[in-house]
């Protein structure tokens, strides 16, 4: 079988669900393994989801820089190994991991993949989802990355060979140096692009204080809070959780949209969940169309009342 | 300083997009061509860069004919000349192409800075501004939702998935910036005016030293091989509230088995 490089995904030592995902995806197209960059990494879920060897680059230098080093490493990887395929999660540094190795590989490039078929070939949601395109790589080593929620992650252990790697650094990959790093999100709540459930407030919410009601009923959900471009742009909630065509894409297993019309600037980033549910108090709201199960009514009864209820199924 | 503001011409953000049955590339011509709205950020901390530190900025696009409306939109809001890189045997290029078109016609410009907006609202895949530094050898400062100039160095807040990280570059370097790192100035009836006498130079591929080989929908190093419209999804439940909405909601999702 052929071997698949993924990038791993960690963050504070852990290894991300998306990682988990592409290790499960890349063994239905050939046999995984993983590439880890970065120091005290638990590589043990790795195994844990069919890699058979584990590259580890753990050299301290290589999280000083953007995007660069990881291109060396995986481009000398590529070199010294000539997979068949590099997987990559689609996060915003992800895709630029990946173009950027394709550049240097002088390969194609496939970003947002939800699927790869046995050919390589990557299925991909564009225009906001509204078309489904078959695209394949035809030049070079495929480089993709695929979505996080695309595809499930299951269990499936292999050996999990530890190779550790190392390399000179380019100068370019030494260009732009990290001095800081700020954490800004309010600590507990999952990735919104990564989240199983997404729950968003729109202009329905009414201002800043509104969030308040959203960000309860997400936490009694384990879930990621979103906005629609019609609440960020208010000021109501910060930019970076505007969920739409300028925004994240999402697509979780479950998306509650509450006071959001559904305008094709907010769809386009999330008509691809598994399932929807609306709260809106105008029933001819487009975003109706989307749902899968939709309460026409004011999301300021209606989301207590349901966290409420929530919180007591959930004892 | 000199700076290039790197602008593409999108389908209206608002109009539903669409492939073509005839090449499978987007089609251009079913909806109106705007500055992808992403770009006009970049055209305006290009502005505000200038405005602080002295110098010009040059708008440069690849793009059919029409795209020559968003240089001159670009000009029109204050940028000194423009760019468009225009020539048939571009049509259907991949990002790995345009990349390539770009670095090649930037390259031994003299610009301290090249700018591009994060993502284009239609292909949406985020990755050319990298591409460009990875082709040029220079600093990759992309999402950007601050950067301070002072000589010939830069700093950026690159926003991440958790906060954002301070990074630190010699310039010449590639920059591209987020929505909201500032407020796009509308073009005045001055600048409109002002914007009809500045030039736009045309530059083909020939001319910008790429081999016509290497590009277009021919030379693509990735393929679309079929699309399909997404079926409309089946009608789901739709009630009206009456005092136990919630509870409803609850139930639902109790038999989805999400609690």
């Amino acid at each position: 079988m052929s071997e698949i490089l993924v990038l791993v995904d960690h963050s504070d030592g852990t290894v991300k669900k998306v990682t988990l995902e592409l290790l499960t995806l890349a063994r239905s197209v050939g046999e995984p393994s993983a590439v880890v960059i970065g120091s005290g990494v638990d590589t043990q879920p790795l195994a844990e989801y069919g890699a058979a060897t584990i590259y580890v680059a753990d050299d301290g230098e290589l999280s000083d820089y953007v995007v660069g080093p990881k291109v060396d490493v995986l481009a000398q990887l590529v070199a010294e190994k000539s997979p068949a395929a590099v997987l990559v999660s689609s996060t915003a540094e992800g895709k630029e991991v990946a173009g950027r190795l394709a550049v240097r590989l002088d390969s194609g490039v496939i970003t947002d993949a939800v699927g790869i078929a046995e050919d390589l070939s990557a299925t991909q949601n564009i225009f906001g989802g509204a078309v489904i395109v078959t695209s394949k790589v035809t030049t070079g080593t495929p480089v993709i990355t695929v979505r996080p929620n695309s595809s499930p992650a299951e269990p499936a252990p292999a050996a999990g060979t530890v190779v550790p790697v190392s390399v000179v650094l380019s100068e370019s990959a030494k260009a732009a140096r990290i001095t800081n790093r700020v954490v800004a999100q309010a600590g507990g709540r999952p990735e919104l692009t990564e989240a199983a459930i997404v729950v968003s407030g729109g202009r329905g919410v009414g201002g800043e204080d509104g969030f308040g009601v959203i960000e309860t009923l997400a936490d009694s959900l384990g879930a990621a809070v979103g906005a629609s471009r019609a609440a960020t742009d208010a000021g109501w909630y910060p930019h970076q959780y505007q969920v739409g065509q300028t925004g994240k894409t999402v697509a979780p297993q479950l998306y509650i949209a509450n006071g959001i019309s559904g305008a094709i600037q907010h769809r386009a980033g999330m008509q691809t969940s598994k399932t929807i549910v609306v709260v809106n108090k105008d029933p001819e709201a487009p975003i109706f169309e989307l749902a899968d199960f939709g309460v026409v009514g004011d999301l300021f009864t209606i989301v207590p009342q349901l966290t409420e209820e929530i919180q007591k199924r959930k004892g | 300083m000199k700076i290039a503001v790197c602008v593409k011409q999108v389908p209206d953000t608002w109009a539903e997009k669409k492939l073509t049955d005839a090449d499978k590339t987007l089609d251009r011509e079913s909806a109106d061509g705007v500055m992808n709205e992403l770009d006009e950020y970049a055209v305006e901390e290009a502005l505000q860069l200038t405005e602080a530190n002295g110098g010009e900025v040059v708008a440069v696009t690849m793009g059919p004919e029409k795209a020559e409306e968003t240089v001159r939109k670009a000009l029109q809001m204050g940028a000194d000349s423009g760019i468009h890189i225009v020539d048939d045997s571009l049509h259907g290029s991949d990002a790995i192409a345009t990349s390539l078109v770009l670095s090649k016609v930037l390259a031994d410009k003299g610009f301290d800075l090249i700018i591009f907006g994060s993502e284009s609202t239609d292909a949406r895949m985020s990755v050319v501004p990298a591409m460009v530094a990875e082709r040029l050898g220079v600093p990759q400062m992309t999402f950007a939702n601050k950067v301070e100039v002072d000589g010939g160095s830069i700093k950026i807040q690159r926003q991440t998935e958790y906060g954002y990280d301070e990074v630190e570059a010699a310039t010449p370097a590639v920059v591209s910036v987020v929505e909201k790192i500032n407020e796009p100035r509308y073009p005045s009836f001055k600048g409109i005016m002002a914007a009809k006498k500045k030039p736009i130079d045309t530059v083909t591929v020939a001319e910008a030293g790429v081999d016509a080989g290497k590009v277009g929908l021919g030379a693509a190093w990735s393929e679309v091989e079929e699309f399909s419209e997404r079926p409309p999804k089946a009608a789901g439940v739709k009630i009206e509230d009456d005092g136990s909405g919630g509870v409803k909601i609850a139930e639902y999702l109790s038999e989805q088995k999400f609690i």
